[in-house]
């Protein structure tokens, strides 16, 4: 199923110079992750080693290899938001919902991670959900930003 | 008649609920039967008033912040619209101090207009530049960045005018213009802000770039926590493309320039040019040895412009009003202005572009207002996570290039993030080392291994476990890595490690401070 999406998605974009990022943003975009059969199908279309590619993949923290729950709920750790107390926001995240980062909820509603500057400096902390940044959360703030994402 | 209601689609504006507050305004005025032009605007840079919304009067633009869904109901009563005052009234948002006392050269659109309406753009002066550069020669356009004394807006401050001149001189087939939008440094958003605010301004200078060097193909490597400047770009660049700003034969003239946006994809040593080189060409973003440079042996190895989002977008009015114009602002070296972004624990976060030679205590207080939390602001890193850690005590030192040099710091890319008197020094030295340790692309070895073992020497510091030894210790490895390594990663990362001992020598149990004769 996953191999279909892949190999058209590795076709409609590998004429493009320096395609390789573009695919893989591409393959995340639809599938949620990089799954670890996308390697050998980009290799072989792209003319690449699976090392060449596995490096490439690997190199980059945007890229997960494994699926995520169906929000990203990401927490900035840079000197801005530290400044404006992201680390009690961190640890009050990560005692609400249960989990460390780079880990699931139980019921697949959201991952949680860390970035590292979101732009949004003037307003810190801030938090993204998917593609959605909030500013100067509280943890009253983040707890109905939560609430709101894990509804069906 | 109509009013006209601005309501910013920034992303920061966004992220204390435009979208909600615009929703609101048109449901109010529906309801009410009032004629409302909703225009999305960029932002003003005054954060803290977020959303801010504007009502177009007859005698100019009157501001009101920050406004949330439950005001808009108590806005239409007070008859915002005609004038009429409200709890949140700031009156007009031109006479509002932070930004009346600012010199907006680079961001004279941003927060004016909608960005993507190419029609604004020109009737505010956009593709003024572009149109004298048409009519120039290429090198006719670099003399004139090259006098302007405009300086790579990025961190390294190198004379653009040179950059464009060896990229200009090198032969080759092909040449390409790069936009530096890896904008990963925190505390600093005025990329963002273009990027979303002025789309235009942007693709108009990689245009006179491409021009003045002869390149036909463009990318802005941007960074991908960016989405919302990515939409806003992806747009700006279709629009410019159906006027023939962009494509082939651009404006008549003959000449052909492509531009694509590419999404980096979270690795923040890609903001280092070579790394963002490699990862343009799909791989991973390992920094390449200097030289050749990248004007002279870029992207494919062919010669390559690549410069900072507030370089590029600089450009169109040094070739709108002429180098001297913008020469005429700054000091010493450091000509034109620089937006600075105040960030962190402050009470008025934003934008602040002004010309060099302000302090950091005016830009922290007058602007600023001080701390958020009320409390003594101890410290302030200037210039990303490389940028040095700045005592009270030279809180009044010009921000212009070589004075911040001359204190072991640096402008960077002009943010400033203020800590209150709360923060523990020696947990920031080692989270400068924790982010290096993370960051690094592996190439040298001053920088993948020094940054881990930075993180453990820190550790046992804060500890007290064999604490003078662990500093010198520290102090030798800050100087390998200030030293041996091949990047600005590994290389400059010492600077808030140090500064932090240096400035800051109670937070490591640090008695006599000279003694450790920090380099």
């Amino acid at each position: 199923m996953s191999a279909v999406v892949i190999s058209r998605i590795v076709r409609e974009l590998k004429a493009k110079p320096g395609a390789l990022l573009p695919i893989l943003h591409g393959i995340q975009e639809e599938l949620g992750y990089v799954p670890e059969e996308a390697v050998p199908i980009i290799a072989s279309e792209m003319n690449l080693t699976r090392a060449e590619v596995h490096g490439v993949v690997t190199f980059y923290h945007d890229f997960r290899s494994h699926p995520p729950g169906r929000h990203i709920v990401r927490i900035c750790q840079a000197e801005s938001c530290q400044a404006a107390g992201s680390a009690a926001l961190t640890a009050h995240a990560k005692k609400r919902m249960g989990i460390d980062f780079h880990q699931t909820t139980a019921d697949r509603a959201c991952s949680l991670e860390p970035v590292y500057c979101l732009g949004n400096c003037a307003l810190s902390p801030s938090v993204m959900v998917d593609k959605e940044v909030f500013g100067r959360v509280t943890e009253k703030r983040f707890d109905e930003i939560l609430e709101e994402a894990r509804q069906p | 008649m109509s009013a006209t209601v601005f309501v910013p689609q920034d992303s920061g504006a966004l992220s204390m609920g435009a979208n909600a507050v615009a929703a609101a305004i048109e449901k109010e005025a529906s309801k009410r039967g009032a004629q409302v032009q909703i225009v999305r605007n960029g932002s003003r840079g005054m954060y803290w008033l977020e959303p801010l919304v504007e009502v177009a009067t007859p005698r100019g633009r009157t501001a009101f912040g920050s406004v949330s869904p439950r005001d808009v109901a108590g806005l239409f009563d007070s008859g915002f619209l005609e004038g009429g005052k409200h709890a949140s009234s700031l009156g007009p948002t031109e006479e509002i101090p932070y930004f009346k006392n600012q010199e907006r050269l680079t961001f004279a659109r941003v927060g004016i207009t909608d960005p993507l309406s190419l029609e604004d753009y020109i009737a505010l002066g956009g593709y003024r530049g572009l149109t004298n550069a048409l009519g120039m020669t290429g090198e006719q356009i670099i003399n004139e960045v090259t006098e302007s004394g405009l300086r790579g807006r990025g961190g390294a401050a190198f004379p653009t005018g040179i950059k464009w001149k060896t990229a200009f001189s090198a032969a080759a087939d092909e040449k390409y213009v790069v936009c530096n939008a890896d904008e990963g440094d925190s505390g600093t958003f005025s990329d963002r802000m273009i990027m979303e605010g002025d789309p235009f301004t942007l693709i108009e200078g990689m245009t006179i770039a491409a021009l003045a060097i002869g390149a036909k193909q463009g990318y802005i490597y941007l960074r991908s926590e960016y989405p919302h400047a990515h939409r806003m770009l992806d747009y700006a660049i279709h629009k410019a493309n159906f006027e023939h700003y962009l494509g082939e034969d651009i404006r008549g003239s003959g000449k052909t320039f492509h531009l694509e946006v590419r999404l980096g994809a979270g690795a923040y040593i890609c903001g280092e040019e070579t790394a963002l080189l490699e990862s343009l060409e799909g791989k991973r973003g390992m920094i390449r040895f200097r030289p050749p440079l990248p004007a002279v042996s870029g992207l494919y190895g062919k010669p390559t412009i690549l410069n900072n989002v507030i370089s590029l977008a600089s450009v169109p009015i040094i070739l709108d009003k002429g180098a001297a114009f913008y020469k005429n602002f700054g000091m010493g070296r450091s000509r034109g202005t620089l937006p600075f972004q105040i960030s962190g624990n402050i009470k008025r976060g934003g934008l602040v572009e002004k010309a060099f030679g302000l302090t950091l205590r005016q830009l922290l207080y007058d602007f600023g207002g001080g701390s958020l939390s009320g409390r003594p602001i101890r410290a302030v890193q200037v210039g990303g996570p490389l940028g040095a850690y700045i005592p009270e005590s030279q809180f009044d030192t010009p921000l212009d290039y070589e004075s911040f040099a001359a204190n072991k710091a640096m402008i960077g890319h002009g943010g400033a993030v203020a800590f209150d008197d709360t923060v523990d020094m020696a947990q920031m030295a080692r989270f400068a080392m924790e982010f290096c340790a993370l960051e690094s692309c592996g190439k040298c070895t001053p920088c993948r291994i020094g940054s881990t073992r930075g993180v453990e020497v820190m550790d046992k510091i804060i500890q007290n476990r064999n604490r003078e030894a662990n500093l010198y210790l520290l102090r030798d490895l800050c100087d390998v890595m200030l030293n041996g390594s091949l990047c600005g990663l590994g290389g400059l990362i010492p600077y808030p490690v140090l500064s932090a001992v240096r400035h800051f020598p109670q937070d490591f149990g640090v008695k006599d401070v000279a003694a450790l004769d920090l380099p």
